[in-house]
């Protein structure tokens, strides 16, 4: 069933996706494909033509030219890049869930616990904190037992320590249900270890590849400059203090490790 | 009590009843431009049901749909504003529609009971009107409900997950135009958004859930026109108008209360 030169493992395949809005090109001469298990970015600067790409490969918005193929009756779990609920509709997290699976509770619950979000189930989702509410997204994502996972830029709003758990969090996800996961990200660091390709977007394909390679790749740092490629490192050190739940400072005597997360990446 | 007050309270109870959880729709999806624009170009569709001699109610429903359509149509060719669209649209419905029924020499129109309402007027045709339309209405939107308050709280995620968003919303557009039809009687056309959107906006504060939200702007909306109606009986004030600013004082209480810890 899959189409010519795709890979049996096949989800979304397209060839050649052209689109122009009001005379003006912002997608030309697109391919992209992904596979169950494969964890796909999606980086470009702003008004690259991501978000209009991933609408395009959700039948969202009809491409001016090229074919798009999607594995028959494919289940898509997608998360919006952004949730911007009106203060006057009064919804509970659990009651934003049930809009997208019917309301069975036992799916609910099992969605926000394999996000970690399951204590914020009866908050109201105006009170939630942005990582909880990227969480809260996420898990409406997995109600339709996604084969595809698409995310619209999933770490918005969240603070970096919350960036790299997330990211963590889609990696288990995919490990454990095997989907194929599309994400649109506009930085390539962040997402290095949770990616196995990245595609270069910048209303044409630049590059693709493994993001080690892409990070090297010219037309990557003609894009974003060497100073990001080549100038970025880890930061290194470690802390003195730790902080207890309620957020105060625990001094640390000199020379013990501290119990959690002695060497942490910073941007 | 007389006859035709029981009637009064009877078209204005059904009617703020079926307009708390519409009305709740309109304060959600931030339609209440919109729904004021279509109750103003009722009074077209009154004056085109005298000319071609149908039924008045029918012909504010056919009316006020062609609008919506118009509507989406100059929407989707863009260039204008949305709001700005609306803007020119509702004064020039209103005023077409005044334009035409001046037209009508022959015919005694009362104009200000189609502008500000005349609920003691409420004829049984009337009620059958408001009754059988608002139970349309009613079960029309409970069929729609998560659909309709998925594809509010998000479109593209609602048309991700299969909900049918186009079909959705003119549905929404038609249910709009029926209580529209319905309330005219009671409230007139430039009053109508307010029965819609006050209740809704009061029952806000109170409720947890948005079906408690729709219940509680009912229950709201229909305390507002009981009082309003005696008030006018009282006060000898014009019924419709004072309906609205019972509906209102509500709202005012509503703002002021101190809020409960929660």
């Amino acid at each position: 069933m899959s189409p010519d030169g795709a890979p049996a493992a096949a989800l979304i395949h397209a060839r050649g996706i052209e689109k122009s809005v009001a005379g003006r090109p912002i997608l030309s001469h697109v391919d992209i494909d992904v596979a169950s298990g494969e964890i796909v970015t999606l980086i470009g600067p702003n008004g690259a033509g991501k978000s209009t790409l991933l609408r395009i490969l959700l039948r969202l918005v009809a491409p001016d030219r090229g074919e798009l193929w999607h594995r028959p009756a494919l289940r898509v779990g997608y998360m919006p890049q952004r949730l911007a609920l009106d203060e006057l509709l009064p919804l509970t997290v659990s009651r934003f869930l049930a809009l997208g699976n019917g309301g069975r509770r036992a799916d609910l619950s099992a969605a926000l616990a394999e996000v970690g979000a399951a204590g914020v189930a009866a908050a109201p989702v105006q009170a939630i904190s942005g990582g909880e509410l990227q969480r809260v997204l996420l898990a409406r994502a997995l109600l339709c037992d996604p084969q595809l996972l698409v995310l619209d830029e999933p770490v918005q709003g969240v603070d970096l320590l919350g960036q790299q758990e997330l990211f963590g969090l889609i990696v288990a996800i995919r490990n454990r249900r095997r989907c194929g996961v599309l994400m649109v990200s506009h930085d390539l660091h962040l997402v290095m270890a949770a990616t196995d390709r990245v595609v270069c977007l910048n209303h044409h394909v630049c590059c693709t590849g493994h993001p080690e390679a892409v990070s090297r790749h010219p037309a990557y740092l003609a894009l974003f400059g060497p100073q990001l490629g080549e100038g970025f490192a880890l930061y290194t050190h470690h802390h003195d203090h730790v902080h207890d739940p309620a957020g105060h400072i625990v001094e640390l005597p000199r020379g013990s490790e501290p119990p959690s997360a002695p060497d942490h990446p910073h941007g | 009590m007389d006859e035709f007050l029981w009637r009064a309270l009877l078209g204005g109870v059904g009617l703020a009843v079926v307009a708390g959880p519409l009305g709740s729709f309109i304060v959600w999806r931030r339609m209440a431009f919109f729904g004021d624009a279509l109750a103003h170009s009722a009074l077209l569709g009154v004056a085109l049901a005298f000319l071609l001699d149908v039924n008045l109610n029918l012909g504010v429903v056919v009316v006020c749909l062609a609008l919506a359509a118009l509507l989406a149509w100059l929407q989707s060719r863009g260039g204008l504003a949305g709001d700005t669209l609306l803007g020119v649209f509702a004064p020039s419905a209103l005023s077409l529609g005044l334009v035409a029924i001046a037209f009508m020499e022959r015919l005694r129109v009362d104009l200000i009971s189609y502008l500000f309402g005349d609920i003691l007027a409420v004829s049984p045709v009337d009620l059958a009107w408001i009754y059988g339309g608002g139970a349309v209405v009613l079960a029309a939107l409970a069929v729609m409900w998560r659909p309709l308050l998925a594809m509010t709280v998000h479109e593209e995620l609602a048309r991700v997950e299969g909900v049918p968003v186009e079909r959705f919303r003119l549905a929404f557009i038609a249910l709009l135009a029926i209580v529209i039809a319905a309330a005219m009687k009671i409230v007139g056309v430039l009053l109508i958004t307010s029965l819609l959107i006050i209740p809704a906006a009061t029952a806000r504060r109170f409720a947890r859930s948005p079906e408690a939200m729709a219940m509680l702007a009912a229950a709201f909306g229909a305390v507002a026109v009981a009082a309003g109606l005696y008030a006018s009986l009282v006060l000898d004030t014009p019924s419709g108008p004072t309906v609205v600013v019972a509906a209102a004082f509500a709202f005012a209480v509503s703002v002021v209360l101190p809020r409960r810890a929660s």
